[in-house]
């Protein structure tokens, strides 16, 4: 059926030492193949942002192995990381860390720029990603002049602009109201459909949970359940 | 990632913070601007020394009485001055020379209402020719008024025209000192020249000068012109040999005269600026430093500033080399332009001074290149330190920095 895209085995993270030790992922095994939809799950602290940190190769867990599509990733360097990144990863975040001051074209022609793209290719690949979170209209636009849904939606257009096979949101709704909210997820749900790319994506918001089909639960740094949506929150609220 | 991409990128970066920008580079300007302006004006000043040196007289001896070291009894006074019989000795004994003597008096001269004490020069009709200063009209000395030593004097261009305004000044009568003196000629115009106005003086039959103005037959000193150039050395060992002679100065003795080459003069004084230049380019240097550090500062600064953006640039795909070269090139672009702004203002700058000054201008292509090169060169080494800050910074950390 699908392959084991990425494999964590033993996975520890641990922050301090002695007394002041934080076991931020505590022996995490998970397997998470093509296409799937995984929302990352758990009370604050639990160690699910640091999971997907790990897993989009921004951080490096303290032991333990992780496997990108069958490569070690604990073998590889800063700039082979860098390039994994580019070329596979689309990152989404919380604050939607896009650059200040620079229009919704120019941080979503950002990392094609890295890549390399001629100017006008860049060009109308950025305008093509916009279009598909639909602001088109607005790639002209700094941050600042736009909403929140909408500097979300021109991330994820950046996110998506390299085509990466894997998409990773760290709260991607957290800083919006419910009905923006729903409007990203719409946006992830129609592109997840139309490039059978993987999402994964860490929420502490059970509707939100409800758009992916299977879902991590953490505690302590422990992955202490795996199933569906139903199953995981079911089981959780009760 | 496109080399092309890295430096709009930066220029992005630049235009954003355009007052920030301007502030960084300030320093390099200022260094490059002083170095740039300090040499120009030292080497102006160089070719202005060279230049009035050469304007006294080319191949030109003074032969004085005295010693010209300075010790700690001060300047021999005892020696015996010279006369006219010495003047006339080197002109027929040294081969290949013309000789002007000189007698100096200081007294007012009146005309009119005008009153100014000035100096008077006795002196031959070799003096045109070996000071280099001619006769813009009038007429030289005749032998008879030599000999006689007639109240007939030649008039500097400040004194014909502070003076007598606007009025003709030859055939009048100047009141020189207590003699009556009628003016014959005028000497064309020669400007400043080491610190003495020329054009401020009186030139007089050497026998006038000593019996009506000073009452003695001193000659003070006289000036040696070499007919053939490069024979300056021979013809100071000639005069040298001949003193020694005509004032029995025994063997081991030093002299109580002394033969001094205006090449001499002007070799010293060609090295005192070129010292100075070197001075004040080294103080300049040391603000191209100081330019340098703050470019440093800033560029610290601004990468702690956008650590957060340093971030965001690593999860999407920069490599360490790619965040070190947009700061790199930063830095770079600011303090290439820093030295482009510099550039021209010092050099604008030291124009503008040569002309207040009334020195000529120099341009000086070398230093313009050291300057320029060395404030881009700055922009990399000042740049590097903060750029490799910003590449070795851990996505994650970066990203979570407030």
């Amino acid at each position: 059926m699908s392959v084991a895209t990425l494999q964590m085995r033993g996975i520890h993270k641990i922050y301090g030492a002695g007394v002041t030790e934080v076991r931020a992922l505590d022996n995490v095994d998970l397997t998470i193949t093509d296409g799937e939809f995984v929302a990352i799950m758990g009370p604050s602290g639990s160690g699910k942002s640091t999971c997907l940190n790990v897993l989009g190769c921004l951080d490096v867990p303290t032991s333990g192995q992780y496997f990108f599509r069958g490569v070690d990733v604990g073998t590889l360097n800063r700039d082979q990381l860098a390039l994994l990144r580019r070329h596979y990863m689309g990152f989404v975040f919380q604050s939607f860390n896009l650059l200040p001051r620079v229009s919704a074209l120019g941080n979503v022609e950002l990392p094609l720029i890295y890549e390399g793209v001629s100017p006008a290719r860049r060009r109308q690949m950025s305008l093509e990603a916009l279009r598909v979170v639909g602001l088109e209209g607005r790639a002209d636009a700094t941050p600042n002049k736009l909403s929140g849904g909408q500097q979300q939606r021109v991330a994820i257009a950046r996110a998506l602009v390299t085509e990466p096979p894997l998409l990773l949101a760290d709260e991607p709704t957290g800083n919006l109201d419910s009905a923006r909210a729903n409007e990203i997820m719409a946006v992830l749900s129609r592109i997840r459909e139309e490039r059978g790319i993987t999402i994964i994506m860490v929420t502490h918001e059970q509707g939100v949970a409800r758009f992916a089909e299977r879902v991590l639960y953490f505690v302590d740094g422990k992955l202490v359940k795996d199933g569906s949506p139903d199953d995981v929150l079911g089981e959780v609220t009760r | 990632m496109r080399m092309l991409d890295t430096l709009l990128m930066a220029m992005q970066a630049i235009v954003r913070n355009k007052l920030r920008s301007f502030l960084t580079t300030l320093g390099i300007i200022i260094g490059v601007a002083s170095v740039v302006a300090m040499v120009h004006l030292g080497q102006s000043a160089t070719r202005s020394v060279t230049e009035s040196i050469s304007s006294i007289g080319s191949n030109l001896l003074f032969v004085m009485p005295g010693t010209s070291q300075r010790g700690p009894g001060g300047v021999r006074t005892n020696a015996e001055p010279f006369d006219m019989n010495d003047a006339d000795a080197i002109q027929n004994e040294v081969n290949g020379v013309l000789v002007a003597p000189g007698v100096t008096a200081t007294v007012s001269v009146v005309y009119g209402n005008a009153n100014e004490v000035i100096p008077v020069q006795g002196t031959n009709n070799n003096y045109f020719a070996v000071r280099n200063h001619g006769l813009s009209r009038g007429r030289q000395f005749t032998d008879n008024e030599m000999q006689a030593g007639a109240a007939v004097c030649i008039i500097g261009q400040t004194l014909a025209k502070e003076m007598y305004l606007n009025e003709e000044s030859l055939g009048s009568t100047l009141r020189v000192g207590r003699t009556a003196c009628q003016v014959i000629g005028v000497l064309e115009e020669k400007g400043q020249s080491m610190g003495q106005d020329r054009d401020k003086t009186i030139l007089m039959p050497v026998k006038a000068v000593q019996r009506r103005l000073i009452g003695k037959l001193d000659v003070q000193s006289i000036f040696v012109s070499a007919l053939v150039d490069g024979t300056t050395r021979r013809i100071q060992g000639d005069i040298e040999k001949l003193l020694r002679q005509r004032r029995h100065i025994a063997h081991g003795e030093d002299d109580d005269f002394y033969v001094r080459d205006t090449r001499d003069i002007a070799d010293a004084l060609e090295q005192t600026t070129n010292t100075l230049t070197v001075l004040l380019g080294a103080i300049a240097a040391v603000s191209l430093l100081v330019g340098g550090i703050g470019i440093m500062n800033i560029m610290l600064v601004s990468v702690t500033e956008r650590t957060r953006e340093i971030g965001i640039r690593l999860a999407i795909g920069a490599r360490a080399k790619d965040v070190l070269m947009q700061f790199l090139v930063e830095s770079i672009v600011l303090s290439t332009l820093g030295g482009l702004v510099g550039l021209i203002i010092g050099i604008s700058g030291s124009w503008l001074a040569a002309e207040k000054l009334n020195m000529p201008f120099v341009i000086s292509p070398g230093i313009m290149v050291l300057g320029f090169s060395f404030s881009v060169g700055i922009g990399v080494v000042f740049g590097y330190f903060p750029a490799r800050k910003a590449a070795r910074l851990n996505p994650i950390d970066a990203l979570r920095h407030e």
